[in-house]
């Protein structure tokens, strides 16, 4: 099997934020364009705030539905101890994108155990890249938190082997069929984050420059 | 209710391995379809239920569940049943005597075993109930197969008049891959319920006399195995190693050992023994890879055919490639692949209970009860052994909470001799498995308080209804169960039965005090509505008001995730001893308003949030 073909998106984040929604937007987007796809995740006890991963897979024949440690060409992280969490699932160098929400689980709030730091220098110093930026707060200014996942794709739209309007297509063919009056919100949402996203890679190219 | 599925095109669909096998069922023309909702099992019930042309329902557990379908393959029609590996365990009584009477009409029972324990208290392999009841064991390995499969295992059982038993596991029931699928053919029924007790009333003299054929049809099972096109020989220019695999394992060798041969078992018990014995000849290791346990492994070993398996591979959790890859170097002899990158150490994030969850108040208060023992069940309430509440002291199995109280009661030594024994219970649970350990406690006068969580749902794997809830697997009107009447029906004295609101907490810490001080069976029944399903109704949300928040950090003992701790400060009080204060905020934008965390707050720092200030975000 020609491994090189195949496309590893993970996504990652906290039962209740999107991801495995999101996740399916990309895996339709991949669809259309006439990938083989296949998509896997823990569900079941992770919905109550738990740690909720998302695997994606496409190209031209998928095997196994699980993405090897170390192969994936893209992690997208809902939360930032959560980009931390899963970044070894990168290839060496890769990219994550990162929304820096900071999701407190309640064994941090009674003292058990600490929140890192700084997980976004944590994870620069593991050798991956990092594109980061406030997903949640981009959702809530356009009204919605709920917002969030489509924030999330649109920041991922142009790291695709694919174009952003495949990606867009996709997002606006779910909500016209389900929810056709959140269409035009959900374009703003996808335009902001791609946006958002372009802003954090060219501060990031300066704050090195 | 999981949004259903995109249609890619007519005839080729985004499925999961659930929908799949619920797609199969609805064209195979199956007319019953019942299951108990379990993780990674539930949505194959979830979708059937949405075709007009099946049955289909919710049944109280697995055994009722195979109990239904068993019915319906007798009338002559075609049946499916769907359960979690512990289900099986549950519905095993009835499978041990249906393979001796086996079916009329097609009966598939599909079993998702939780390899990698996803959301069960055991990992266990339910190939072996193929073996132990002589039924045949069909295992896909991603949604396209699980579909086919289905389909087969339908045509298959009428043709062998065998239930055909379907295992899947977490990496098949949650996998979504394409399918393509056609269309529904009814499947008549054969006329009706023939009566004929010599094979159905399993009396010892009519099993006696069902057994041999059952031997008899083992045969015809094993060639079939053998001449099946499930099993087959697929790949392999690199004859160094050879695989036998099957489900999820099929795929993972694909996956790292693109070069191998692989016989795959798609048709796995009986086991195609001699069909592997000519395959092992043509390689130069044989290695067998199965999830979890090794049957296939045992029972080529005593062929006398030389392989290896769980000498070489884990024998708990899945065997992806980065867990063969290692294993195969280690066994040719070549260089471990390059260490594959390690997780950095980041806190763990363990399911919570829900914001406002009912459940929340119930395991604050026994918390701050001591001197008790609570024997816990299964549900999202078993999330009570977690923090902070630290309120679970067992959990073994679905219902187990009351026998379990009652064998605490009774085989108490002298150190426990004043313990407060409790059992705790969700509505769902008492329904499956729960009465009968109530009943028992009863009977036998044993010293326990139980207390029922009544949340209207099957809250753990998403809300289902069960006969408690007042609705059907449809969502429509059903009869609800009424808690204090039925209790009362088992024997538990009226005056012992107490419904409490548990959003309420001092009523429900003086109930619970009250109850177990009395040396009698006492059941507390709470009613208030899980906060996932429709019944809940959501508040104004509260906030802390900074400057009145003394740190004492009671809100914070109550667990609900909307309660962030901001800041943390020691002090040292007048007696000397040193505590650390919490100063809090609460996340108002997910908070429902519920109260909880209002009632154990002195200082009234916790207030109705100003609806005029925006959202304001929790963050360290």
């Amino acid at each position: 099997m020609p491994e090189s073909n195949v496309t590893n998106i993970l996504v990652v984040g906290i039962g209740g934020q999107g991801v495995m929604t999101a996740t399916e937007i990309l895996a339709e987007a991949a669809i259309a364009l006439g990938h083989d796809v296949k998509k896997t995740e823990v569900a079941g006890m992770a919905q109550r705030g738990g740690v909720v991963s998302s695997h994606l897979r496409f190209g031209p024949k998928v095997l196994s539905p699980q993405i090897m440690p170390g192969t994936a060409d893209l992690l997208v992280a809902f939360e930032a101890a959560e980009g931390l969490r899963w970044c070894h699932y990168l290839k060496p160098g890769g990219l994550v994108l990162l929304n820096t929400a900071h999701i407190v689980p309640p064994v941090v709030d009674i003292g058990l155990y600490e929140y890192p730091a700084d997980p976004i220098a944590e994870i620069r110093a593991k050798g991956y890249r990092v594109h980061a930026f406030d997903a949640m707060k981009i959702a809530l200014e356009l009204g919605d938190v709920r917002l969030g996942n489509t924030v999330m794709l649109g920041a991922m739209a142009d790291h695709l082997p694919f174009p952003a309007e495949v990606l867009l297509e996709a997002i606006v063919k779910r909500f016209r069929a389900r929810k056709p009056q959140m269409v035009e919100l959900n374009q703003r949402a996808f335009e902001a984050g791609r946006a958002a996203e372009k802003a954090a890679a060219h501060q990031k190219a300066e704050a090195i420059a | 209710m999981p949004a259903p599925s995109p249609t890619i095109s007519e005839n080729r669909l985004f499925l999961s391995g659930n929908e799949a096998v619920a797609r199969a069922v609805w064209e195979s023309g199956c007319k019953v379809a019942a299951a108990y909702p379990g993780t990674p099992s539930t949505e194959m019930l979830e979708v059937i239920s949405t075709y007009p042309e099946i049955y289909s329902e919710w049944s109280v557990n697995e055994k009722v569940s195979l109990e239904v379908a068993i019915g319906a393959a007798f009338a002559g029609s075609r049946a499916f049943c769907a359960m979690k590996h512990v289900g099986m365990n549950v519905a095993s009584d009835a499978l041990m005597t249906l393979t001796l009477t086996g079916v009329i009409g097609g009966l598939v029972i599909a079993i998702a075993d939780d390899v990698g324990l996803s959301s069960s208290q055991n990992e266990q392999d339910s190939r072996f109930w193929g073996r132990f009841a002589h039924v045949p064991v069909f295992e896909p390995s991603d949604s396209q197969e699980a579909y086919e499969m289905t389909k087969l295992a339908f045509d298959f059982s009428e043709k062998h008049q065998v239930p055909v038993i379907l295992r899947m596991t977490t990496r098949i029931n949650h996998v979504k891959g394409l399918v393509v699928v056609g269309e529904r053919v009814a499947h008549p029924n054969t006329g009706g319920f023939q009566k004929n007790p010599a094979r159905w009333v399993m009396t010892p003299a009519g099993a006696g006399k069902r057994i041999p054929l059952m031997f008899e049809r083992d045969q015809a099972l094993r060639a079939a195995a053998e001449a099946s096109p499930l099993n087959v020989v697929d790949g392999g220019r690199d004859r160094r190693v050879g695989f036998v695999a099957s489900g999820p394992a099929w795929m993972h060798v694909k996956e790292s050992f693109p070069d191998a041969p692989v016989l795959k078992l798609g048709f796995s018990c009986p086991v195609p023994v001699e069909k592997i014995r000519a395959f092992a000849k043509t390689v130069d290791n044989l290695v067998v890879v199965e999830e979890v346990e090794p049957l296939v492994e045992t029972e080529l070993k005593a062929a006398g055919i030389h392989c290896h398996g769980k000498d070489i591979l884990p024998k708990q959790g899945e065997l992806a490639p980065n867990v063969l890859k290692p294993a195969i170097a280690k066994l040719l002899g070549e260089p471990a692949p390059e260490n594959l990158a390690k997780p950095a150490p980041v806190f763990p994030r363990p399911p919570t209970m829900c914001v406002a969850c009912p459940h929340l108040g119930v395991y604050y208060t026994l918390s701050q009860i001591k001197n008790i023992t609570i024997s816990g069940d299964i549900g999202c309430y078993t999330l009570g052994a977690g923090h902070p509440w630290n309120a679970l002291d067992t959990t073994i199995s679905m219902g187990a909470s009351m026998g379990i109280a009652l064998g605490l009661d009774k085989g108490r030594g002298e150190a426990d001799k004043d313990k407060r024994i409790l059992a705790v219970i969700g509505d769902s649970t008492f329904l499956h498995m729960g009465m009968q350990g109530l009943l028992d406690i009863v009977y036998n006068r044993g010293n326990v308080t139980v207390l029922l969580l009544d949340n209207r749902a099957v809250g753990m794997t998403g809300g289902q209804p069960d006969p408690g809830s007042g609705r059907d697997i449809h969502g429509e009107p059903a009869p609800r169960v009424d808690f204090a009447k039925l209790v009362e029906a088992l024997g538990v004295k009226k005056e012992r039965i107490h419904v409490v609101d548990p959003y309420q907490l001092p009523v429900l810490f003086k109930t619970i005090r009250e109850e177990i001080k009395i040396p009698e069976v006492s059941v507390i029944i709470t009613n208030q509505p899980c906060v996932l399903i429709d019944d809940y109704k959501k508040q104004k949300p509260y906030e802390v008001i900074d400057e009145k928040c003394t740190g004492c950090g009671n809100c914070v003992e109550v667990g609900c995730p909307a309660i962030h701790v901001v800041r943390r400060e020691k002090v040292v009080k007048p007696s000397g001893k040193e505590v650390e204060l919490q100063f809090v905020r609460i996340e108002t934008s997910v908070c429902t308003g519920c109260g909880l965390c209002v009632q154990p707050c002195a200082p009234d720092a916790i207030v109705p949030a100003d609806p005029s200030k925006p959202i304001r975000l929790v963050k360290h």
